[in-house]
């Protein structure tokens, strides 16, 4: 069977099964009709994820239930196996790309081009298959089918079984969407598709303010990114005149770089980084990530850990080209990724809710990613994503494990000793944590030692990336440990009922887990670093099998000037240093555990703004939400009313006043000038009507009196 | 006769059937009122196919005396420019008809006889090609929609019916002004005349007639579109007007303004219209963000959609305006969107009303798990709305921002902090209706969406769907009629362009566009 053919029915699948939900999931999972009195403890559950699983009020679930467990993984599954399919196929290709072209999305009439030549502008629905989207598609599948999996135990208590399924599925077809478009328009079509999903998935318990909040929250700062995308597929398009990966980098080719100053490829360059940081949680646009762990623990770990967070370092890989041209715009990304790296590191160190701390850690790597990408490296970008999508899932779907057993808590202050308790999710939490501490052997330690030796090495790189990095490898083993020793180590701190209570999870969600266990080791061995020139060439196959994808300047640059002495020494120095943040670790808190309490108050103002994250979040609330949005509307809001509307009632009222006005003009002047001298005559004429009575005796007698005066008159004289 | 002249005819004898109708009998009109807006819908669909195949023309065309002298001509045809809004107000008065089936309780058959009276206008407005007929149609429009708000509305109704009458009319007077000026240089009312007249060069307007004939012209759509700061009526009329009636006011009503802007203002005053085009472009860009600012805080949800309109529709005029293909296009293709997903999220709210029997934000809360249809539905309306992907209107926005991106980047900028905010404000609005406790009101009041209640929704998210995924049904024959006018534009046009605009930052030139002498 031809699978390269057939890629876009890889994102198909998964959507097949989120419109059969939608349609009708209801069906297959009626709810628990909603009383008054029922709603109280269906929420006290939603809240407490599954608190009360042993005690048996949980509603009765309809047994067609069992057929979403079924269908929703099964269409994952059979992606990932048209995937593998795929990209075994690609592999046996020369021409290690493979473009499916369906039809014609967006289409315009020709207009003209910044150059004056005609361009037309065009926007496939077509999919891309490179070693680059090959890697994507893969972790996506597989990690996702192994979540879905877990999702089945986890979620098995919850009302709205079918709704998260079907949108679990409708996330991963988007998510493979995104990563197999063939151009930026579809690119963004996967973007902001994964970034619904996610805003549905954090409110998803749409009960709790606090979750439909992170919703927002999230989806809003992510539209903040996505803004900016789309100006740079704007930019993309002016300059290029087409949006397909493979025509634009073609186009770009002929372009020389921007070395000198920052023009028009960095700014284009910039405004896609912008969006890389909205959805992939960077300065400054980090702040959604850890209030969406709101979601349920296997969203977090598909979607904010393993899949979603890591597109826009994809998306930067992918315009590795453009970058290439813009040496400004990846110092940019280089210097916010190590930044990002150190600062969510050192929020890390306080958080006491055990997912919080795994989502500042995620933001943490994310930005070894990005400083990976920055420096020109993006194989190694690429890699630490791979295996960063294995131990981090791990560790969510761990601590989803632990919260499970702990009926909900999710603060670790009242955890600990688990570690018997609960031995499968304990051990491979330990593989996971060991990975990101980055202990040699551990899939984790490949990449974040590439990533350092490639700050220090890369003609883009600088000793103070290195450093920054290096340090931030401390903290990581430092606080990923304190979450180990504080969960499992010690003695535990959780009431006695929930002590009573606590129970590995069932094989449908620890099988999940060993699976993934096993990535987060051998992930890592197909890149090891070059200087371990002992072992064959298939461990170093996941660079070779990149390399196609990157225009030439980028790939010269990731290999920077080789010294294996160099190297060996940097890779001890790391190893040594990630020793030493798990020891310090145990220190902390197994020998000496009223010690961190006391350094705490010893620190000053330095903890609580540790623990209030920097204050980031009120800050942001203060100016933008509060002070931007809602106080911009309101100020806006009472001018149109006032101002605008005023000013229509106003003229309303002058025409009513005017018409008033002249309504009295024209009663009182202008018909009063009538009337007026209607009046005149009429009062002139007044004497008259003595003399006109209409009587003629009356005249009979004035003639008669006339006629007298005049003959007595005539007489007298 | 031919199809379009039965397609104006027939609302208008429904109009007059309605009436005739005893009073006792409100079914009767409800029935007919459907049957008669449903036939117009299937004989105008029969419209589209011709159409399709070429954009750039007038079809259907009938060209018959009216009045002697004036010579005014009863002049109508379709082309790719109006077919859609004729399909926009066939499809949506049945939704109408079945939206009002019982929220409308009194007054049912003067009611439908102004609904049917209102159709009748709105298709003449878009099909019109004699400047008069045109304003004949454009004030008929008027008085139903004037009834509809000041009988059917909610307590402040007299207030809003007759701001809204007056306001439009104090634009359209202006109007007949330009269109009498017109005919006095020209002797015809006929649109196509003139225009080959102008082409001809035997009607040259100079610059200062141009720019106050266009200014006439400009104020009346304007107020119409409603730009800012001519857009208060908006939010008082939607608030007060019955459901059916905001749905026609949003969805077809405001395109008026716009279509007018496209049809006629661009092509007949060309000049004018790029000289204005900085400030209108300006206007257009502070109604996005301004429109969604206050959206952002309206407590009442009509108000809230109100001012979300004068946001979008402030894309419209900003795609006209920029002159090019893309934002020419994009402009008519969000005139669609707007009237699909503007007109459902009415007809929600109209849902919602009808069950809480009010339109505060704050008495609601909790509605998805209520009625879990009713939140979908309006799920899917919202995310058209603020512009996902594969739902309609991103693709009214993005061919928008090309356009205005090819012009100038900075508009597209602005442009885009809209659609951050639109996100906003519709977002927080459904997190507080939808989402959270339910309190006991709305437990015990709202139900889900009922059968016929459905029927009027489906249509509306399935466009959304359909416009969203495949463009290709809809934009060839409107890209074929904007060339057309793109091209008027640039006769007997004295302008200075930047051209090409130029994103690589070459030196822009100064290029003198020929007069048509």
């Amino acid at each position: 069977m031809n699978f390269l053919d057939a890629i876009w029915l890889i994102p198909l699948f998964p959507l097949f099964g989120a419109v059969l939900m939608f349609l009708i999931g209801r069906r297959l999972d009626p709810q628990p009709e909603r009383s008054p009195e029922a709603l109280e403890p269906e929420l006290a559950e939603a809240m407490g994820e599954d608190a009360g699983q042993e005690h048996g009020h949980h509603p009765r679930f309809a047994p067609t239930r069992r057929l979403i467990s079924w269908i929703c993984p099964g269409t994952v599954l059979v992606s990932l196996l048209f995937s593998i399919g795929a990209v075994v196929q690609l592999a046996g290709l020369a021409e290690k790309a493979h473009q499916v072209i369906l039809y014609t999305w967006l289409a315009g009439l020709p207009f003209h081009m910044g150059d004056g030549a005609v361009g037309r502008f065009a926007a496939d629905l077509g999919f891309l298959l490179d070693p680059l989207s090959g890697v994507m598609i893969l972790v996506v599948t597989f990690v996702g089918f192994f979540i879905h999996v877990y999702s089945i135990g986890y979620m098995g208590h919850e009302t709205g079984y079918y709704r998260f399924f079907g949108y679990l599925n409708l996330f991963v077809f988007f998510m493979l969407t995104l990563v197999l478009a063939n151009n930026y328009a579809l690119l963004f079509v996967g973007w902001e598709g994964v970034g619904l999903c996610s805003y549905l998935l954090i409110g998803f318990y749409f009960h709790r303010k606090s979750a439909s909040d992170a919703g927002i929250k999230a989806f809003v700062v992510n539209r903040i990114g996505d803004a900016a995308f789309i100006l740079g597929i704007f930019m993309i398009f002016a300059l290029t005149g087409t949006v397909r990966f493979l025509d634009v980098n073609q186009a770009l080719h002929g372009l020389s770089a921007e070395t000198a100053g920052f023009g028009v490829l960095s700014l284009t360059a910039l405004l896609l980084f912008v969006g890389a940081t909205g959805k992939s949680a960077q300065i400054p646009l980090y702040v959604w990530l850890p209030d969406a762990m709101e979601g349920p623990t296997p969203v977090s770990a598909l979607i904010h850990a393993a899949t979603m967070v890591t597109a826009g370092v994809y998306m930067v890989a992918r315009s590795n080209a453009l970058y290439s041209l813009a040496p400004e715009t990846m110092a940019v990304v280089a210097t916010i990724g190590a930044l990002t790296a150190i600062f969510a590191a050192s929020i890390a160190f306080a958080q006491n809710d055990i997912k919080r701390v795994l989502a500042y850690s995620t933001v943490s790597q994310l930005g070894y990613m990005f400083l990976a990408a920055g420096v020109g490296a993006y194989w190694v970008a690429i890699f630490h994503l791979f295996t960063h999508a294995f131990f981090k899932a791990l560790l969510f779907l761990g601590s989803g494990s632990v919260i499970h057993a702990m009926g909900g808590e999710q603060d670790m202050r009242k955890m600990g000793g688990l570690k018997d308790k609960i031995p499968t999710t304990f051990w491979t939490m330990a593989v996971a944590s060991l990975a990101i501490a980055g202990i040699p052997g551990f899939a984790g330690f490949f990449s974040k030692d590439e990533i350092l030796w490639q700050a220090w090495s890369s003609p883009y790189g600088s000793k103070a990336l290195w450093a920054v990095g290096t340090v931030t490898a401390l903290m990581t083993a430092f606080y990923m440990w304190r979450l180990m020793y504080m969960t499992f180590w010690g003695e535990c701190r959780a009431d006695e009922h929930t002590k009573a209570h606590i129970h590995e999870s069932p094989p449908v969600m620890t099988v999940p887990l060993t699976v993934l266990a096993a990535g987060s080791v051998l992930a890592g061995w197909l890149g090891v670093p070059k200087a371990w020139a002992f072992l064959p060439g298939s461990f170093h196959a996941f660079e070779h099998w990149l390399e196609p994808v990157w225009v030439a300047a980028a790939h010269e640059a990731g290999q920077g000037a080789h010294e294996a002495a160099l190297e060996w020494a940097l890779m001890g120095l790391s190893v040594l240093l990630a020793v030493a943040g798990i020891l310090i670790a145990r220190y902390l808190y197994v020998q000496r555990p009223e010690l961190p309490d006391r350094i705490a108050e010893a620190s000053g103002p330095l903890y609580p703004a540790l623990l209030n994250k920097w204050y980031v979040d009120e800050i942001y609330n203060f100016l933008f939400v509060d002070g931007l949005a809602k106080g911009g509307g309101r100020v806006l809001g009472r001018f149109d009313q006032a101002i605008v509307d005023g000013g229509v009632n106003g003229a309303g009222w002058m025409t009513r006043f005017a018409s008033a006005v002249s309504g009295w003009w024209d009663t009182w002047i202008v018909d009063g000038t009538v009337r007026l001298i209607a009046f005149a005559v009429k009062m002139i004429s007044y004497p008259v009507r003595f003399l006109q009575t209409g009587f003629v005796q009356q005249y009979a007698a004035v003639i008669l009196a006339g006629m007298a005066v005049a003959l007595g008159y005539y007489l007298i004289k | 006769m031919n199809l379009l002249d039965l397609i104006l005819l027939l609302p208008a004898a429904g109009f007059l059937a309605v009436l005739l109708l005893p009073r006792r009998n409100p079914g009767a009109a409800r029935g007919v009122a459907l049957a008669v807006s449903l036939a117009v819908f299937v004989l105008s669909l029969a419209l589209a196919a011709p159409v399709w195949k070429d954009g750039s023309t007038m079809q259907f065309v009938t060209d018959a005396d009216w009045i002697e002298s004036p010579a005014i001509r009863y002049h109508v045809g379709v082309d790719g420019l109006g077919i859609w809004l004729v399909l926009l107000a066939t499809l949506l008065t049945p939704v109408c008809v079945l939206v009002s089936w019982r929220h409308i309780d009194r007054r049912v058959k003067e009611f439908y006889a102004f609904l049917l009276l209102l159709e009748v206008g709105l298709i003449g407005v878009f099909v019109a090609l004699d400047l008069f007929l045109f304003y004949v149609f454009w004030e008929v429009s008027l008085v139903p929609m004037y009834f509809l708000i000041g009988i059917w509305g909610h307590e402040r109704r007299i207030y809003a019916a007759v701001k809204f009458f007056l306001y439009t009319m104090a634009g359209s007077v202006l109007m007949l002004a330009c269109i009498i000026y017109l005919y006095n240089r020209t002797g015809t009312f006929d649109y196509t005349s003139l225009l080959a007249m102008i082409n001809a060069g035997d009607l040259i307007l100079s610059r200062p007639e141009q720019l106050l004939l266009f200014l006439g012209f400009f104020i009346a759509f304007a107020i119409k579109v409603p730009l800012f700061p001519l857009h208060t009526w908006l939010p008082d009329a939607h608030v007060e007007a019955p459901t059916a009636g905001s749905i026609m006011l949003a969805s077809v009503m405001l395109k008026m303004g716009t279509y007018g802007l496209v049809r006629f203002a661009l092509p007949m005053f060309p000049t004018a219209a790029r000289e204005f085009a900085w400030w209108i472009v300006i206007l257009a860009i502070i109604g996005i963000i301004y429109g969604a600012l206050v959206a952002m805080v309206q407590p009442n949800m009509k108000k809230l959609v109100a001012y979300s309109s004068v946001s979008h529709l402030g894309f419209v005029v900003l795609g006209i305006f920029t002159f090019t293909q893309a934002g020419l296009d994009g402009a008519v293709y969000q005139m669609l969107n707007h009237g699909i997903s503007t007109g459902a999220l009415f007809l929600l709210v109209g849902y919602l009303y009808e069950r809480r029997h009010s339109l505060e934000i704050a008495d609601f809360g909790g509605v998805a798990t209520a009625a879990p249809n009713l939140s979908t539905v309006f799920m899917i309306t919202m995310l058209a709305s603020i512009g996902l992907p594969m739902l309609n209107n991103f693709v009214g926005e993005f061919l928008v921002l090309v356009g205005s991106a090819q012009v100038d980047f900075r508009w597209t900028v602005f442009a885009a902090i809209g659609v951050i905010l639109s996100a906003c404000y519709m977002l927080w609005l459904y997190q507080r209706v939808f989402f959270g406790e339910t309190p006991e009101k709305v437990r015990e009041k709202v139900y889900d969406l009922r059968p016929r209640e459905w029927a009027a929704a489906i249509p509306l998210v399935a466009l959304m769907v359909w416009m969203g995924t495949v463009t290709k049904t809809f934009l060839p024959p409107v890209s074929a009629r904007n060339a057309e006018i793109l091209r008027q534009t640039t006769v007997n046009a004295e302008f200075l362009v930047e051209a090409p605009p130029g994103a690589r930052g070459a030196a822009a030139e100064a290029v003198e566009v020929a007069d048509a002498r």
